[in-house]
Order: C-alpha cells, then sequence, then structure tokens
C-alpha cells in the first residue's frame, strides 16, 4: 500500500531512493486539545459529585459540631433539639413499603413485556412506562392527596381491623365505631409509599425487562423444546438469568424511592418521632423535612438540615452503588449465548 | 399471542442442551405436544417457496400449510371468558348483597380472586398441574401490565379533568396573579408567569446541559481511559441521585458561598445538575450504536479523531442526541424540589432570571393546590395539567425522533 506512486512521487524512479517514508506515530495537536477537552468533561461530573459531598459536608459540620452523635438520636426538630431519628426510620419505612407495593408489580409487568405480550403491542407499553417514569413527581403527588387517599383509608381501615394484631397496621383509634375517624387514617406513611410505588415502577421495571429480554434464545427454545410451559420456561431460564436485574432495578428503585420529595410533601403530616405504626397518620422523610423546614430555618437549624441532606446522599449513594455493580455483573452474564 | 418466529432456524441446528439441565414443567397441553411430535421438518415459516417436502416422498405434492404456533384453543378463551363471568355474578351477589361489603376497591380485588379460583378449577378440570401453574402465571402477569398502565391513565385523566375548569379560561394563559387573591374567581389571573419561568429555566439549563452532556457522552464513549469507567460509575450514581439533594447543593454554592439571591438563575442551574446526568448517559448510549466502521472509514482517510468526532459521529447521531436531550429536559421540567430550595416563588411575571423571586410551573401546581382556597386548588390543577401536556408532548416529540433516527440508519 504504502509504495503506490503519487505518493512520494517526487523522489524519482531510482530504486535507491525507495525508503521507507516517515511515519509520524502519536497524536496530532488538534486532537491532544479535543481529549483534554473531552476529558475535562467527564471529569466535570466527578467534580460535581465531589462538590455536592464537599459542599455539604462543610455547611453540615457546625450542626454536627454541636450536637455531635446525639444527631442521630434525637428525635424532634424543634428549636434547638434537632435529631434525624424519627426521619430516618421514616424514610425507611417509606421506601419498603413502595418497594413491596412495586417489586411483584414491576416484575410482572416486566415478564409480560419481555416474555407474553404480544410484538405490536410491546412496543406501546415500553413508551407508556417510559411515560411513566417522565411524569412530574408534583402531579403523582396531587392525585396521591386528593385522590388516592380518599380511597385508600378504607383499605387502611380493613387492614386494621383483620390485621391489626400485627403491630404495624395497629393505628390508635377504634375502627368498629360508628363514626369512625377517618382523619387518623389519612397522611400515613403508607399512602405515600404507595404514592412513591408509582415512581418506582417504571425505574425497575425498564431494568429487569432490559435484562430478561437478554436471556438466552437458545436455552428459551431448548426448555420449550422439551415441552415445557411458557411458565417453565420463564421460571427456568429466564428468571435464574435475570437475577441480577432484579436485584439490581430493585434497589434503583430503591434509591429513587429514599429520595422522593414533592409527593410525600403532599401527603404526610409532619411528626419526628419514631414510630412503626404504617397506617397512623404522621411521619416524616429526610427530604420531607428538608422541604417542609427549609423556609423558615434560621442559624444552625439551616446547617442541621444540611446535615440531614448529607446523611441522605449517604444513603443513596450507597444503595445506588450497589444497584450499578448488581446490574454491571448481570450484564456480563450475557456473554453464555450459545 | 407468542411471537417465536426463529423457531424454524432451530429446527436444523438442534439446540445444545448442555446448560438446560434445569427442572423444567413438563405440560401435556396442545402446544407441547405439538412442539414435541413436530421432527425436524423444515417449517413453511421460513422457507415457504421450498419444494415441496424432499423429506415426505410418500405424501402427494400438496403444498405444505403453515403450522398454527398459537397454543390457545377455543376451549381455553371460553374457559376464561366463562371464568371472569362467572367470578363476576358470583362477587356480585355475594359482595354486594350477602356480605356487608361495599367500596369499588375491595369490589375488584374480590373479583380477582374469586376469577383466579375458578379458573383454576376449570383449568385443573382437563390439565395437569404444570399447565394449571402456567395459566395462573399468565393472568397475573396480564393483571400486574393492566393495573400499571390503569393506574397511569388514572393518574393522567384525572388531573386534567380536574384542570379542566381553569383550562377552559382563556385567560388561564395570558395573566400572571399579579392582582388576583385566592378567593378570585377562575376569571381572574392564570400561569403566565409560571410557564414563562419554566420556559426562561429550561432554556438556561439546555444551554449549560447540551454541551456538557454531549461531551460527557464522548468522553465516555469516544476518548475512554483508565478514568472513564470511574466517571461512568459516577455518572449512574447521579442519576438516581435525590433531587432535592441537587437543590441543596446549589443554594450551598450559589446562595450561601457566592451570594446570588433567590432567582431563575439559580433554579436552571439546580435543574441543571438533574438533567446533566440523563442527558449524558442517554447521549453515550446513543453514541455506542453509531456503527464502527464509519469511524473507521473517517479515521482511515486522514481525518484525526477531533474530525471524526465532529463531523462523522456526532451528525450521525444527532436525532439520538436530540431525544437525549429532551429526555432530560422532561425529566426537568418536572422537578420541584431543586426549584423549592432555589428560586423563591413570586405571583407576578418576571422574565429576568437574574433578579427576583421567578415562579414555575411544578412550584405553581404545589403552592396552589395546598391552598385551602377551591379556586386555588383549581389553578393548581390547571398548572399541573399544563405541565403534564408539555410533559406528553416533549415525550411525542422525543419518541418520534429516535424513531426517524434509527430508520435513517438502515
Amino acid at each position: 500500500m504504502t509504495t503506490l506512486a503519487g505518493d512520494t512521487g517526487s523522489s524519482g524512479a531510482d530504486a535507491s531512493a525507495d525508503k521507507p517514508r516517515s511515519i509520524r506515530p502519536g497524536v496530532p495537536v488538534s486532537d491532544r486539545v479535543f481529549r483534554a477537552i473531552a476529558r475535562g468533561g467527564g471529569i466535570l461530573m466527578l467534580v460535581i459529585m465531589l462538590g455536592i459531598a464537599g459542599f455539604l459536608g462543610q455547611q453540615a459540620a457546625p450542626a454536627l459540631g454541636v450536637f455531635g452523635w446525639h444527631f442521630f438520636t434525637v428525635q424532634t426538630w424543634e428549636g434547638e433539639h434537632l435529631g434525624v431519628l424519627g426521619v430516618i426510620t421514616g424514610t425507611l419505612l417509606v421506601a419498603v413499603v413502595a418497594i413491596v407495593v412495586s417489586f411483584p408489580l414491576a416484575m410482572f409487568t416486566a415478564l409480560y413485556i419481555a416474555e407474553y405480550s404480544p410484538r405490536w403491542l410491546r412496543r406501546t407499553l415500553i413508551a407508556v412506562l417510559d411515560l411513566m417514569a417522565a411524569v412530574p413527581s408534583v402531579v403523582y403527588g396531587l392525585w396521591g392527596f386528593a385522590v388516592l387517599q380518599n380511597n385508600t383509608i378504607y383499605l387502611s381501615r380493613w387492614l386494621h381491623t383483620y390485621l391489626g394484631f400485627l403491630p404495624f397496621f395497629h393505628v390508635d383509634t377504634d375502627p368498629h365505631a360508628a363514626l369512625w375517624d377517618k382523619s387518623m387514617y389519612t397522611s400515613s406513611i403508607f399512602i405515600s409509599g404507595l404514592v412513591v410505588s408509582l415512581m418506582v415502577i417504571p425505574i425497575a421495571c425498564s431494568v429487569m425487562r432490559e435484562v430478561f429480554s437478554q436471556a438466552p434464545q437458545g436455552e428459551r427454545e431448548a426448555a420449550l423444546a422439551l415441552g415445557g410451559t411458557r411458565w417453565g420456561m420463564v421460571r427456568a431460564v429466564v428468571l435464574p438469568f435475570g437475577r441480577g436485574g432484579i436485584i439490581g432495578g430493585t434497589m434503583l428503585g430503591l434509591g429513587r424511592a429514599l429520595g422522593e420529595t414533592i409527593a410525600i410533601t403532599y401527603i404526610l403530616s409532619p411528626d419526628f418521632s419514631v414510630h412503626f405504626r404504617i397506617l397512623e397518620k404522621g411521619g416524616s422523610t429526610i427530604s420531607s423535612l428538608i422541604a417542609n423546614r427549609f423556609g423558615d430555618a434560621t442559624g444552625v437549624q439551616v446547617s442541621a438540615l444540611l446535615a440531614a441532606g448529607l446523611t441522605l446522599f449517604a444513603i443513596t449513594l450507597v444503595v445506588n452503588m450497589i444497584a450499578g455493580f448488581v446490574v454491571a455483573r448481570s450484564r456480563s452474564g450475557a456473554a453464555t449465548e450459545i | 399471542m407468542q411471537d417465536n418466529t426463529n423457531y424454524g432456524a432451530v429446527d436444523g441446528a438442534g439446540p445444545s442442551t448442555g446448560e438446560a439441565t434445569v427442572p423444567i414443567d413438563v405440560g401435556a397441553g396442545p402446544g407441547a405436544t405439538a412442539t414435541a411430535t413436530a421432527p425436524a421438518k423444515p417449517t413453511t415459516a421460513t422457507m415457504a417457496p421450498a419444494p415441496p417436502a424432499p423429506a415426505r416422498p410418500s405424501g402427494p405434492a400438496k403444498p405444505e400449510r403453515r403450522r398454527n404456533l398459537r397454543t390457545s384453543t377455543l376451549d381455553d378463551y371460553l374457559s376464561v371468558i366463562g371464568a371472569l363471568i362467572g367470578s363476576l355474578c358470583l362477587v356480585w351477589l355475594c359482595y354486594n348483597r350477602l356480605l356487608p361489603f361495599s367500596g369499588p376497591l375491595g369490589f375488584a380485588v374480590c373479583w380477582f380472586v374469586a376469577f383466579l379460583a375458578l379458573y383454576a378449577v376449570v383449568t385443573s378440570l382437563r390439565h395437569g398441574r404444570p399447565q394449571l401453574a402456567d395459566r395462573m402465571m399468565a393472568v397475573v402477569m396480564h393483571a400486574a401490565a393492566i393495573i400499571v398502565v390503569a393506574t397511569l391513565a388514572y393518574v393522567v385523566v384525572s388531573t386534567l379533568w380536574g384542570g379542566r375548569d381553569a383550562l377552559s379560561h382563556l385567560n388561564f394563559f395570558t395573566e400572571d396573579l399579579r392582582n388576583t387573591g385566592s378567593l378570585d374567581p377562575l376569571s381572574s389571573g392564570g400561569v403566565l408567569h409560571a410557564l414563562v419561568g419554566t420556559l426562561v429555566e429550561i432554556a438556561i439549563s439546555i444551554v449549560i446541559v447540551l454541551p456538557l452532556g454531549v461531551l460527557t457522552a464522548v468522553y465516555l464513549n469516544e476518548v475512554g481511559g483508565r478514568a472513564a469507567q470511574i466517571v461512568r460509575t459516577v455518572v449512574e450514581a447521579m442519576t438516581a441521585l435525590p433531587d432535592i439533594l441537587a437543590g441543596l447543593f446549589i443554594y450551598v454554592l450559589l446562595l450561601l458561598v457566592l451570594g446570588f439571591q433567590f432567582s431563575g438563575f439559580a433554579a436552571a442551574v439546580a435543574l441543571s445538575v438533574t438533567m446533566l446526568p440523563i442527558t449524558a448517559r442517554a447521549a453515550e448510549v446513543v453514541l455506542r450504536v453509531v456503527p464502527n466502521g464509519l469511524r473507521e472509514a473517517s479515521l482511515a482517510l486522514g481525518a484525526s479523531q477531533w474530525q471524526t468526532v465532529w463531523r462523522v459521529v456526532l451528525p450521525t447521531a444527532r436525532a439520538g442526541l436530540a431525544t437525549a436531550l429532551i429526555l432530560g429536559v422532561a425529566r426537568g421540567i418536572g422537578e420541584t424540589a431543586p426549584v423549592l430550595l432555589t428560586a423563591g416563588y413570586g405571583t407576578y411575571l418576571n422574565a429576568n432570571p437574574f433578579s427576583g423571586p421567578m415562579a414555575s410551573l411544578p412550584l405553581f401546581a404545589y403552592t396552589l393546590s395546598k391552598s385551602p382556597s377551591e379556586m386555588d386548588v383549581a389553578r393548581g390543577y390547571g398548572g399541573a395539567s399544563v405541565l403534564l401536556v408539555l410533559v406528553v408532548l416533549l415525550f411525542v416529540v422525543a419518541r418520534v425522533l429516535a424513531g426517524r433516527g434509527r430508520e435513517g440508519r438502515r
């Protein structure tokens, strides 16, 4: 290739001049600049992430200095008595309710899309779920506050009546009273969790669906060819293959559930004590605490709110990192295709 | 029902069942027997104009008919329909007439449970346990998908329904809330200031997010290097970052440290922090599917990497990049928490992002719908409806662009 005429044509015809053309290795200047800029863009993401941790930490330091470890054991948020124990339990409870509700729905919907739905419906369903992820949380919150809450109190009362012996289904009121106290069942952690589950479903479902659809075609057909039913094929091939996706998708959804703000602020009525009665009025999460109290916070309270935000940051970062790790591992299993 | 179009391809190759030693429910249903008793006969699905069946010399030369791969028979359909109707009647009788229950939710749940039970009985009359499990799970999965889609439809429809009063007044789109009290009728005041605020904030965010997001995607996909893996992990972690933390970060950085005021600009920067990772991730996926042959052709022609990216890769992926940006915008336009902490809330039209509080649609909807006044709640619903319509529009545009990009690549 390199000896083609016209390339070094000026060298004449004699064979002695047929030297190898000098090839300049290395990267031209323009590419060096380009790579440096691109790398700078990538590094900027790291800087933002570190900046969030750094600035929050710097501003939260005064509060942590004042309160010390008591910040994580106190259950009130009044004046100078600030602590996040009740808020952290509230956050976890809302997330648990959301995951318990959304997990079966997300998994079965993902299986339906990946394995059961006819082809013409599949793309529509995927688009619908993507749209569900894009619906603003203020819309979900408004719906949960105005529509869902009025219907769910009956379910809450039913759960209390028949399952009230379980401590977390207990409510401090008499469900059999002729005029039962409806307001005790509103603004509860349970209802918040239901609304948050609507935001978790599309996230978890899309991860699961992607992993399910990567299950090796050869093994699927082998299972069917052996005479398996479709559910037998799903159980023997798709679910074991997609285990990483199921776990990872659920964890990603958990990350979203932990951080949701506005929908919860709509519904929960603030209560900063630790209690596990999820059907009862009252409760608080870290993000709803921040949204509620940020406007009128002064001095050390601002710092304490930022410290609460830092706590949330740490929790979600750990959850998301684990989720990303699990999902990435499960994708590497796609290489087992026959 | 099913789309196993490449069944024919497997027949000849013989699936290597080395990994298929897992337990499999063997059913005796019509579908299962059809699969099992079909020998390595080429299906006409893939070889339609093939010479008439050399494997079966005894048969007359009649054209082979396409085998029906659907496993559902009339019997199956009838048992589903029968179980549905039977359970509906049963539950209606027991739930509404005999037992002291009420409420549509409980009715739906009881109906579903009764349907499952009836359907299980009907199926077990004719089929074995594997078939029974198969049918039950199929029903549960259909139900899950229906529940999810129906809930979304309920959310969308009830929001728009709640907003119909406010939206039917034209002044809702042309006035702000400057002279409107919370008890004034809907014929006064509107959403204009919030709409303008949202558009200004999103415009600033796009100016920030588009170059940075594409740059990050280019770095992850075209430049690479050892740090790229870390950056990718961080971007993925940032995608799921709680939106309120973005607001807190910008509040600390711009308002506390740098001394800005509550303003639209601060809100736009906070929105950018939430939009950036989404856009960067989507853009990276788009760049990944640009055919490698194009890059190699460009490099082989002597172009530098910079020229390859700028003249070949990015133009090829243009539609996909637009989709990525729109996805980010659709997310950012609905974020309330960052705006809540950084923008402040004003009731008058303010198009200057650098001074004065700036309302936006989510904040408008949130603030007004929490008000005790009925008129304000109606306005809040109206704001939420406008927001929802904007998001759906953006979403449809993104879908259309993505579809067109896919066609153009072929």
